[in-house]
């Protein structure tokens, strides 16, 4: 159930397939776009657990979180924290806060940790080859004229099956509720010419949305800025309609190999095999009835 | 340097000298309380089968949100069904009546168990029917639905004329039928589980229907010695020897073919399920090959021919658990895949 790259989000009307391009050079962790999504899709609260590593407190991405803001801790000298911003002119009286001051400022230079924070906001990838909408048994995802993949859910049964099929885990099955739920780039939001609510709510731009194909040549031009001004391990994913998912409707730029903001590094969809599987299955198939049926062969003992 | 990690496991050791390349994504490693120190004061591209770096250990993948339960279960009442429908309609037809009559019987216990487990599975039993609500290939859940739904009616027409002794034709057909769709109903829930992202369970695509056809037919044969009478369970016991042997071959070249992939298979609850499977299942084709006159053997064989086929299923299912819950098997073969695509690639331009 892929869609024509080359002929947008509806075969057939001009409407072009829509997206986000998630410039996370830029994001700040705020989490307000986890915020703005919970708030205007009433997605109720599941917690609020760090998970012991980070400035992680929603863990990843599942029914209860449709925006996920990962916090990467990185020992890296690259993109030091402007914490000295706004501090007043003279010495600072001591009040055993926690200072303004860079780690390792006063210790010198051989003592100076290096540190750097990565902040990625994640999102369902809307595939262009979709796993979940390609397997789910009730027709209960579906693909919009936008391009993007939405769960209707007064069909979905809660089976479950789009769940391990997604290769990013996105989809997840809400528990009192039996049903699957996950980002629907707000679509409710688009049909009334809205842009999706994380993407309004981002202070920083660093969620972007739009036309897919206007996203993608902003992203490359950002991606040389980046590389012009030293920042050699800017990289896109998710943008090239070649992969194993022909390209997501939701691409990314980032700072360090995609597994590090827990991202697979090279997604296939699943039903990619599976005119293989159904052959392999087939054989075998045809293997019992031909292996049960000699189980009858030979003479009668009795 | 006084910088250091602190990880729930404690303070971990301090950082080698300052050779980081500013920018580089090389020399990092993200998932530091598991990658080994060398790799990091190596300072290169080079990374071994086993290293890999992640989201805090975090899992890529969602986990699988089916109970072991209902569905490990539907998988081996499935196949016992299928695989059962198919002795018993070579029964029928050469003659074996009282190895045919309990095997319907298990057949259509065996089908609508599965059913009762799929429906318990669901978040939403009462929509069900959805299921039938869309013609869908890609789907095979939805493949199967349609496949129960033509093979339940023949499975229970089997068994309820075989009881009664009424319509004996329609019997006839409807076991004939069963029979041809049966070995379908054992060998699609191997791409059911293997149209998934869970690596232990999508890179075995190839050997895992004949792991299941092969552990079906080791069921219903057990089902068969254990039911029938000595002097017509000879097919029950060849279809077990079959089975059994077809189930371990498969397994172990799977095991083989898929490499780290395949560890859940071998470690954790997964792999003691999978290794008592494999001790059940030789010994019930052992039992099988000796128990010709010896109802007791027989029975006991049997019996522990169907338990390998539970433990099979029930193993392989949570192997798929397992897999799904660590990144390595996700980032690995990943990482492996684009370090060919891009070896070929500069192989292309080189020429």
């Amino acid at each position: 159930m892929a869609i024509d790259e080359e002929a947008g989000g509806q075969p057939g009307t001009d409407q072009p397939r829509m997206g986000f391009f998630t410039d996370t050079s830029v994001c700040i962790g705020c989490k307000a776009c986890e915020v703005a999504c919970k708030e205007w899709n009433m997605i109720p609260e599941d917690g609020l657990d760090f998970t012991a590593m980070s400035f992680d407190n929603s863990g990843g991405l599942g029914a209860d979180t449709w925006r996920h803001v990962a916090f990467v801790e990185q020992r890296e000298p690259l993109g030091y924290q402007e914490t000295g911003v706004g501090r007043p002119e003279g010495e600072p009286v001591d009040l055993g806060m926690p200072s303004f001051e860079r780690p390792g400022d006063s210790t010198g230079a051989d003592e100076r940790g290096e540190f750097r924070w990565l902040m990625s906001s994640d999102v369902c990838k809307h595939c262009t080859s979709a796993a979940c909408l390609d397997v789910c048994p009730t027709g209960a995802l579906f693909r919009t004229e936008y391009g993007t993949v939405v769960v209707q859910e007064d069909i979905c049964n809660g089976c479950g099956y789009c769940v391990p099929a997604c290769p990013y885990g996105v989809i997840d099955k809400r528990a009192d509720d039996g049903r699957v739920w996950k980002c629907t780039l707000c679509y409710d939001r688009l049909g009334d010419g809205l842009e999706p609510a994380c993407a309004k709510a981002c202070p920083t731009d660093s969620i972007q949305f739009g036309n897919l194909d206007e996203l993608r040549e902003r992203a490359n031009e950002r991606v040389r800025d980046l590389h012009d001004a030293g920042v050699s391990s800017a990289r896109l994913y998710g943008d090239d309609p070649q992969d194993g998912v022909g390209g997501a409707g939701a691409f990314f730029l980032l700072l360090d190999e995609p597994e590090v903001y827990g991202l697979p590094p090279d997604p296939v969809v699943t039903t990619r095999d599976l005119p293989s599987m159904w052959r392999y299955a087939g054989i075998a198939a045809a293997t019992l009835l031909a292996g049960v049926s000699a189980t009858f062969l030979g003479r009668r003992r009795r | 340097m006084s910088t250091s990690d602190v990880t729930p496991q404690g303070v971990q050791g301090e950082r080698p000298g300052r050779e980081a390349v500013t920018g580089s994504a090389a020399v990092l490693d993200g998932d530091r309380h598991r990658a080994p120190e060398h790799a990091r004061s190596s300072g290169t591209q080079e990374v071994s089968e086993t290293e890999f770096r992640s989201y805090y250990g975090q899992p890529i993948l969602n986990q699988i949100v089916w109970e072991g339960r209902d569905i490990a279960g539907y998988l081996f009442l499935g196949g016992l069904a299928g695989a059962s429908s198919g002795l018993a309609a070579g029964a029928e037809l050469t003659g074996r009546p009282d190895l045919a009559r309990p095997l319907k019987y298990t057949a259509l216990g065996a089908v609508s168990g599965s059913l009762v487990a799929l429906v318990h599975d669901l978040g939403r039993p009462a929509r069900f029917l959805n299921m039938l609500r869309v013609f869908r290939p890609t789907s095979p859940m939805n493949m199967g639905s349609w496949l129960l739904a033509g093979y339940g009616p023949m499975a229970g027409a089997a068994a309820v004329t075989g009881a009664t002794g009424l319509f004996p034709r329609i019997g006839r057909a409807a076991t004939v039928g069963a029979g041809v769709v049966g070995p379908a109903v054992a060998a699609y829930t191997a791409p059911l589980i293997c149209d998934t992202a869970v690596p232990a369970w999508h890179e075995g695509y190839r050997e895992m229907p004949f792991v299941f056809v092969g552990s079906a037919a080791a069921a219903s044969g057990g089902m068969g010695m254990l039911t029938a009478p000595l002097g017509q369970a000879a097919p029950a016991r060849r279809a077990a020897v079959f089975g059994s042997a077809l189930e371990t071959a498969a397994v172990a070249r799977m095991e083989r073919r898929l490499g780290m992939v395949a560890e859940p298979y071998q470690s954790g609850r997964g792999g003691a399920l999978m290794r008592t499977a494999k001790a059940l299942t030789l010994a019930g084709a052992a039992g099988a090959l000796l128990s010709g006159r010896s109802r007791v053997l027989s029975a006991a064989s049997g019996a522990a021919l169907l338990a390998g086929s539970a433990c099979t299923r029930f193993g392989i299912f949570k192997a798929g658990v397992q897999s799904a819950a660590d990144p390595k098997y996700t980032v690995v073969p990943q990482r492996q895949r684009l370090r060919e695509k891009n070896g070929e690639q500069e192989e292309e331009g080189a020429n």
